[in-house]
């Protein structure tokens, strides 16, 4: 395919709504997710994870659990098989996947034995009896702006830009927002703890994992063991959702890994509940500072977005939250900074839109504050600040839909009758008010290799490293392969979850549909081409550098209705409704169903969920879902989405990612909405009962 | 381990007898799913707060994380995997496709489970906390989304799926 080509397809599979091809596997309960797997001799091994934050293992007494019933064994830093310690992933070396290597504890829930054992109940109570002596050093985990440890954040991405002069802007401006916004740690808490069954075949290490992506996770483990890569399979049938903290080669991977090694037979590591928020990757948190300024009409002067974050010693991370800022809105000065904070803490990793979640909550609440200083409709404010190129790039935008969402948004909501006085409506006791939040996600692909075989029967069994966290990938790319080949999906055999695939991108980064799907056209194109092959293999890597630069993103505006209590601080969400420009949708009703959920976890982000560390034990003292709470049933209103015509030209069927928009952007609108029946901002999230209340 | 630790019960699931030698502590969720091969049961957190373990024994929605197997010996255990009959899925099954009731499945068989249970529950007329007519003799109260919600808000779903569900669950109650 040519770069910026637009791609006709058939009328086909791509564009209707079709239920998901695993749907009567999934709601008979015969799909396998990673612990479902039956394997024979399989023994099980339970995590141990340290309960100081800093310090060192001065001993683990091994022969005190040796001879409970069922134990095989137990695994620590001084029997465990030596790591790589250049393996790491997309920042470089991690030096949270170097577990069992030494007595060094850097953080709290640091795993630190793994004790093998014949059945679950054995394990776990030879686990829980494990006598481990530490010696206890000072820690710091107290994240804010302007920590002496803070430093410039790496700048792989989001690094720093100033465009124009921001102080001069600031100072001719007629009216200037200047705040503080921040959001707490958030973890993924995908319903699915990590899991992970690895065994030895001959000479070739077999694992099923719950994970993003088996191949590149193969690659991370190889890496890690000092084995060749072709030596290692991972497969992952079905995976209990991620929203990134698959993305990573895991602890129960690497524990498994070791076990099976050291016991020669099949070893089981499933995370419990607790050691899914103390040892997977959470959202970190941020601080951040804007200022904006606008002339009296509303056009924006300056923005300035100043922000921080935490992570570990042990691990480079980006929490990109300053990116939107450089093209949500035209400005004629644009300054970003972003600062790193290393603390005493699990290393933090993507979670669900990572960047973007924290950091459009602060450009819209911020936007929102501006509209209210100038008395301006919020709408309104934003449709005048449309850029006609990228503000900061200068880079013409591939397509961009926003004010189509905003205006058709607005039109669905009932937007036009809203008075955008605070306080103005009660219901009772309640109060209610709306809000609004415009903002985008970043779209794009990376290399994948796919095959497709013409097989005897007239079927074709394509071929690609995919991996279907609930995102519907198998639904999707069986009808992008479909189209590709002009053929209806029952002519079909997908195959994805697997390494042995070959090299693929991960389900991550809004890019997994876009990175696959280009694969399987262009070997669909090969196929049909006049040489006719019986087997196309692809890769897209050169494909991929011969896309020009442009500004690629999906968009969205999302409006809320919320009825706060200000006896009881309760905040209730009655209306969400999103508009969405994802490019082309492969199946809307798939597609609905994604930014839906992530509109929920929006709102969850807005008034729930805040992972507390206690500074004095330096520990999570709320790792499970009765003290994290994540969004239920009666939480959530019937949300709507809709989308509007959108395409992307550079990437293959039109398509831009939907898996991350939804969460965006749907915090600000909350917050907003709240301001607006309260009069009360609300800068830091969540927005608790005892941030609402009123005396 | 001694052998007063183990317990040897029949356990019956979806209207097979199993004969089990089982450890005591073995919870219904754990004997489903490493003795009895039923998988479809899911071990979201072990503590009872997320529902997608959610079975139903005699007819009533339970956590099978929070039930010992050895005190379900007497009981019908019924798993997902016995909701459809003879292959053909139940219709609140086929609104779950349809609707798109779902996304990564994992939380599914505890939402299926826990509506037929709390369908059967509010068929026999118990309240839930958003009830409006407490009184013993009034009407049932109207199945409406809020009562669907507030009624399970037991089963977590991360990726969101709720909307879907509640619809799908809507229609069969109609």
């Amino acid at each position: 395919m040519n770069a910026e080509s637009s791609v006709p397809t058939a009328a086909g599979a791509v564009g209707a709504a079709r239920p998901r091809v695993e749907g009567r596997a999934k709601v008979t309960g015969s799909a396998r997710y990673s612990a479902d797997e039956p394997v024979p001799g399989l023994a099980f091994g339970a995590v141990v994870v340290s309960t100081i934050t800093r310090g060192r293992v001065l001993d683990i007494d091994v022969a005190a659990v040796q001879d409970m019933p069922g134990v095989l064994g137990v695994i620590d830093h001084r029997n465990a098989p030596r790591l790589n310690p250049e393996a790491g992933h997309f920042f470089g070396p991690d030096g949270g996947l170097r577990l069992l290597q030494d007595d060094v504890i850097p953080h709290a829930g640091r795993p630190i034995a793994l004790v093998v054992g014949e059945t679950p109940e054995q394990t776990r109570a030879a686990a829980q009896a494990l006598p481990v002596v530490y010696d206890v050093q000072p820690h710091d985990t107290e994240f804010f702006f302007g920590h002496p440890a803070g430093r410039p954040a790496s700048a792989l991405f989001d690094g720093p830009v100033d465009v124009g002069d921001v102080d001069a802007e600031l100072a001719a401006s007629a009216v200037v927002v200047d705040e503080r916004y921040g959001t707490p740690e958030e973890h993924c808490s995908a319903m699915e703890p990590h899991s992970a069954t690895a065994w030895w075949e001959g000479e070739r290490l077999q694992a099923v994992d719950s994970n993003q992506g088996p191949y590149q996770i193969a690659v991370t483990l190889a890496t890690l063991f000092c084995l060749p890569p072709e030596r290692v399979r991972i497969r992952v049938e079905h995976v209990g959702g991620g929203f990134g903290s698959k993305g990573m080669c895991g602890p129960q991977l690497i524990l498994a890994v070791m076990a099976a090694t050291r016991f020669g037979r099949p070893v089981r590591v499933t995370l419990t509940r607790d050691q899914v928020f103390l040892a997977t990757a959470q959202r970190p948190a941020t601080d951040q500072v804007i200022r904006i300024g606008a002339n009296a009409d509303g056009r924006l002067r300056a923005i300035d977005h100043v922000a921080a974050f935490e992570l570990s010693p042990l691990a480079e991370y980006i929490e990109g939250c300053t990116e939107l800022t450089k093209t949500l809105y035209a400005a004629p000065a644009i300054r970003t900074r972003l600062t790193a904070v290393p603390l005493d803490i699990l290393p933090p990793y993507s979670m669900r839109a990572p960047g973007a979640a924290p950091g459009s909550f602060a450009l819209e609440s911020a936007m929102d504050e501006l509209a209210e200083r100038l008395e301006m409709d919020p709408l309104e404010l934003r449709l005048r600040n449309e850029p006609v190129v990228g503000p900061v790039s200068g880079l013409p935008f591939s397509s961009r839909n926003l004010v189509a969402c905003l205006r058709q948004g607005a039109r669905r909501f009932g937007w036009a009758d809203r008075d955008h006085r605070p306080r103005m409506r009660r219901e009772g006791s309640l109060l209610v008010g709306t809000g609004l939040a415009a903002t985008s996600f970043s779209t794009g692909a990376f290399p994948s290799t796919a095959s497709i075989t013409a097989e005897p029967d007239g079927t074709f069994t394509v071929v690609v490293a995919a991996t279907d966290l609930g995102t519907g990938a198998r639904t999707a790319l069986t009808a992008i392969a479909a189209d590709a080949l002009e053929v209806g999906v029952e002519k079909i055999g997908l195959r994805i979850s697997d390494s042995d695939l070959g090299p693929a991108w991960s389900a991550g980064g809004s890019r997994g549909t876009a990175s696959w799907a280009w694969a399987i056209t262009e070997a669909a194109a090969k196929m049909r081409g006049p040489e006719r092959p019986a087997t196309v293999t692809v890769d897209t890597t050169h494909l991929l550098g011969e896309l020009p630069s442009r500004e690629r993103h999906a968009y969205s505006a999302v409006f809320a209705e919320v009825t706060v209590d200000p006896a009881t601080g309760e905040v209730r969400v009655r209306r969400l409704l999103g508009l969405f420009a994802v490019g082309r949708v492969i199946n809307p009703l798939m597609a609905r169903s994604q930014v839906i959920g992530g509109m929920v976890g929006g709102l969850s982000m807005a008034l729930h969920e805040e992972g507390v560390g206690d500074p004095v034990s330096g520990r999570h003292v709320n790792p499970d879902f009765a003290g994290y709470h994540i969004a239920a049933h009666a939480d959530v209103p019937d949300i709507e989405a809709e989308f509007v015509p959108d395409h992307e030209p550079g990437l293959p069927m039109g398509v831009k990612g939907a898996g991350e928009i939804g969460n965006v952007g749907t915090a600000a609108a909350i917050a907003n909405a709240v301001w607006h029946a309260t009069g009360v901002r609300q800068r830091q999230l969540p927005i608790r009962l005892d941030r609402v209340l009123e005396d | 381990m001694t052998n007063d630790t183990r317990s040897v019960i029949s356990l019956r699931v979806n209207d097979a007898t199993h004969r089990l030698c089982l450890d005591n502590r073995r919870t219904l969720l754990d004997a489903l799913r490493e003795d009895t091969g039923h998988t479809g049961p899911k071990k979201g957190c072990d503590h009872g707060q997320c529902g997608a373990c959610t079975v139903l024994l005699d007819g009533r929605r339970v956590l099978s994380c929070l039930t010992l197997a050895v005190a379900a010996e007497d009981a019908e255990v019924t798993t997902v995997e016995g909701l459809a009959g003879d292959g053909e899925l139940r219709p609140i099954q086929q609104a779950f496709v349809r609707l798109d009731g779902f996304q990564c499945g994992y939380c599914t068989s505890g939402q299926l489970c826990s509506a037929v249970g709390m369908l059967a529950e509010h068929a026999a007329g118990w309240p839930s906390a958003v009830t409006a007519d407490l009184c013993p003799d009034g009407p049932a109260p109207a199945l409406d989304a809020a009562e669907v919600r507030e009624r399970m808000s037991g089963n977590l779903c991360r990726c969101g799926a709720y909307p879907s569900i509640v619809r799908a669950i809507l229609e069969e109650a109609r």
